[in-house]
């Protein structure tokens, strides 16, 4: 017996345990008959952990490969982290994070609960603002001008987010996208003019198809799936350049989930797409560049190719392969 | 995607029916528990008789006394000193108060509690105006109208109410009388739409945040359209306590016979005048009052009662309205 035939086996028997299993049974009165397993005999599924084995991928479409190939070109940048560490209170969740993010592809950050994915995430829009007690040093750079510098609602209509639970307003699917188009300070634009706007963010969702009969249909009736795609509608129908996504799919079914994946295979072509994801199949799949964080630190940042076959950090190779999570 | 179904499989048979197992038999309680379920149901049926009876009580008075031309006819007096006529003067009152102290109250209700609730900075000021409106909500309307007519006596806010031939500020006048009634409706309306704005998920606003709208344009738009219910119940309530009240309408609306308007100015006069409402009206034809006429006490309270519920009705429908068209489930909270 080799250590590998050991590791996957549970239960070894050694050759002299056999025979003595073999000869109690002779000796008892019970006949053993052949042991069927029932219901009730549920065996616990054991979890081993070979290192230094191929990842296996679930489902990697090749038409995609294709597709990140041919946009070797990397597109212009569009943010710029440069030694960014969040602190709630006087504890540090994010520490010293450098990065760029580029247009015309996927950014997954990936990493285990707590390490700080999140609250990177909602710095970019500075939505952090929104927690007293948080604060950041660093630079986060939009197209070479500092993040703080900018108006904060200028900010977040070229950097738009779209979050976990699907949340569209209680108002109808039509003025959900047009809420995002209609500016406060100036006149009220009218329903002619908003609504080509409205129906080529519908469109550019997936979810115009669906709902083409009635936009005056509260958005609250809608699917999950399709409500989260309202809401990728509402982010993108002001045009921006980087759109985040906190966890998107994590609350719909797999239909739905792929769904969404399509679309942002098809989005990423004109904004940059920052996805957190605690889902590595997913990461797989969509990611172009995959930034591994974990504790706060960034551990690991790379293609995804690189990150997932070739992790040059253990740590990372322990969290891709499902040591730990 | 070749590699993933289309579809999730559905299930073919139909679904059973559904049942239920076996429940805990009343016999294994505590005594306690027993007298204490009992008694939930004698408080509930026994409220359920006295509003019936209230109800059907009214009804029937009202149905014996009330007439459709009282409704349009001006009340007057009779030569015995009592009151004959109808109570087209109070009816018209009792709308005109509440439409004033609505017309003040919704507003300052609706932004105090915004305010509240989004900014409330510095603390100690939130403070102090939470617990100034719960001391206006617990004070008695006698008192609030007792202070309201020293206000409004005040020699520069003659413009409200008239003054008497030797120069003093009589401080009664409809607007004076709706002026202090919103102070009656403010807590309604504050409270419940403070409870319904704390209610609604920070999910809501951050996805108003991340899409680049002020806050400002977020109340606007998305805070207060969505507890539109909250303010409608608010509203209800309100009016409710508007239209019943005495003490205010008694003291600061000067409780004359009819609606007696101050000159001949178009709506300024009217609003500078006194007049009556429909509770003045029932407590002037009671026995207890002076007018001789308990009939005229019964149609009035009967036309009070019925405004009340038909304001509960409209305004419940007009909820149900909005909930529905805005897809929010019934009983559910956003």
């Amino acid at each position: 017996m080799n250590t590998e035939e050991s590791l996957l086996d549970p239960w070894p028997l050694s050759a002299e345990r056999e025979d003595v299993q073999r000869s109690e049974v002779e000796r008892s009165d019970v006949v053993p008959g052949p042991v069927k397993a029932t219901q009730n005999d549920v065996v616990p599924p054991v979890r081993t952990i070979v290192l230094d084995r191929e990842p296996i991928a679930v489902a990697p479409p090749r038409e995609r490969e294709s597709i990140r190939q041919s946009l070797a070109a990397q597109g212009p940048e569009r943010l710029r982290l440069d030694d960014v560490s969040i602190y709630y209170g006087g504890k540090r969740a994010v520490n010293s994070v450098s990065m760029s993010i580029h247009q015309g592809e996927v950014l997954a950050l990936i990493g285990p609960s707590g390490c700080g994915k999140t609250s990177l995430l909602r710095t970019l829009n500075r939505l952090t603002e929104l927690t007293p007690s948080a604060s950041r040093s660093g630079a986060i750079m939009l197209d070479g001008q500092d993040v703080h510098a900018l108006q904060d609602t200028k900010l977040r209509s070229r950097v738009a987010m779209v979050f976990q639970q699907p949340n569209p307003f209680p108002m109808s699917i039509f003025d959900n996208v047009a809420f995002a188009l209609r500016e406060q300070s100036r006149k009220k634009p009218r329903r002619r003019e908003l609504e080509p706007l409205v129906i080529d963010a519908l469109r550019r969702a997936g979810l115009y198809d669906e709902v083409a009969g009635d936009l005056d249909r509260p958005a609250l009736r809608l699917s999950g799936g399709q409500q989260q795609r309202l809401c990728i509608a509402r982010a993108i129908a002001m045009r921006p350049e980087v759109l985040l996504m906190d966890e998107p799919c994590s609350a719909l079914d797999p239909i739905s989930t792929a769904v969404i994946e399509e679309l942002i295979h098809e989005l990423r072509r004109d904004l940059a797409v920052v996805i957190v994801t605690h889902n590595l199949a997913q990461a797989q799949r969509v990611a172009d560049k995959v930034a591994f964080m974990y504790l706060g630190d960034l551990i690991e940042y790379g293609t995804a190719a690189q990150v997932f076959e070739q992790p040059r950090a253990e740590r990372t190779r322990d969290y891709v392969h499902g040591a730990f999570g | 995607m070749s590699t993933f179904p289309t579809a999730l499989p559905t299930p073919q048979s139909e679904a059973p029916r559904p049942t239920r197992g076996r429940g805990s038999s009343m016999r294994e309680w505590r005594m306690l528990d027993r007298i204490v379920l009992g008694a939930a149901w004698a408080a509930g049926l026994g409220l359920c008789l006295v509003t019936g009876a209230i109800v059907v009580y009214m009804g029937v008075r009202g149905f014996q006394y009330l007439r459709p031309d009282l409704l349009v006819s001006r009340p007057q007096i009779a030569e015995d000193g009592s009151v004959s006529g109808g109570i087209r003067d109070p009816l018209i009152g009792t709308v005109v108060m509440t439409a004033i102290g609505l017309a003040v109250a919704l507003p300052l209700g609706v932004c105090s509690a915004a305010w509240i609730i989004e900014y409330g900075r510095p603390s100690w000021f939130a403070r102090l105006v939470e617990s100034a409106i719960e001391i206006v909500a617990g004070t008695p309307d006698i008192v609030i109208a007792i202070v309201g007519i020293a206000v409004f006596q005040l020699g520069v806010l003659a413009p409200l109410s008239s003054r008497s031939p030797t120069g003093v500020v009589t401080g009664t006048s409809f607007i004076a009388a709706g002026l202090t009634m919103s102070l009656i409706a403010l807590p309604p309306i504050y409270a419940a739409t403070r409870d319904g704005l704390q209610a609604v998920p920070a999910h809501m606003r951050e996805a108003a945040f991340a899409l680049g709208k002020t806050r400002i344009a977020t109340i606007r738009r998305v805070l207060i359209p969505s507890v539109r219910s909250n303010i409608a119940t608010g509203t209800t309530l309100g009016i409710s306590r508007i239209v019943g009240d005495t003490a205010i309408v008694v003291i600061v609306l000067g409780e004359t016979l009819r609606n007696e308007p101050l000159n001949s100015t178009p709506i300024a006069g009217f609003l500078r005048g006194t007049g009556s409402t429909l509770t003045s009206y029932v407590f002037d034809n009671s026995p207890a009052g002076e007018g001789k006429a308990a009939d005229k006490a019964y149609a009035a309270a009967f036309v009070l009662l019925l405004f009340v519920l038909l304001l509960n009705i409209a305004v419940g429908r007009i909820s149900r309205r909005q909930a529905h068209s805005s897809g929010v489930e019934q009983g559910s909270r956003l």
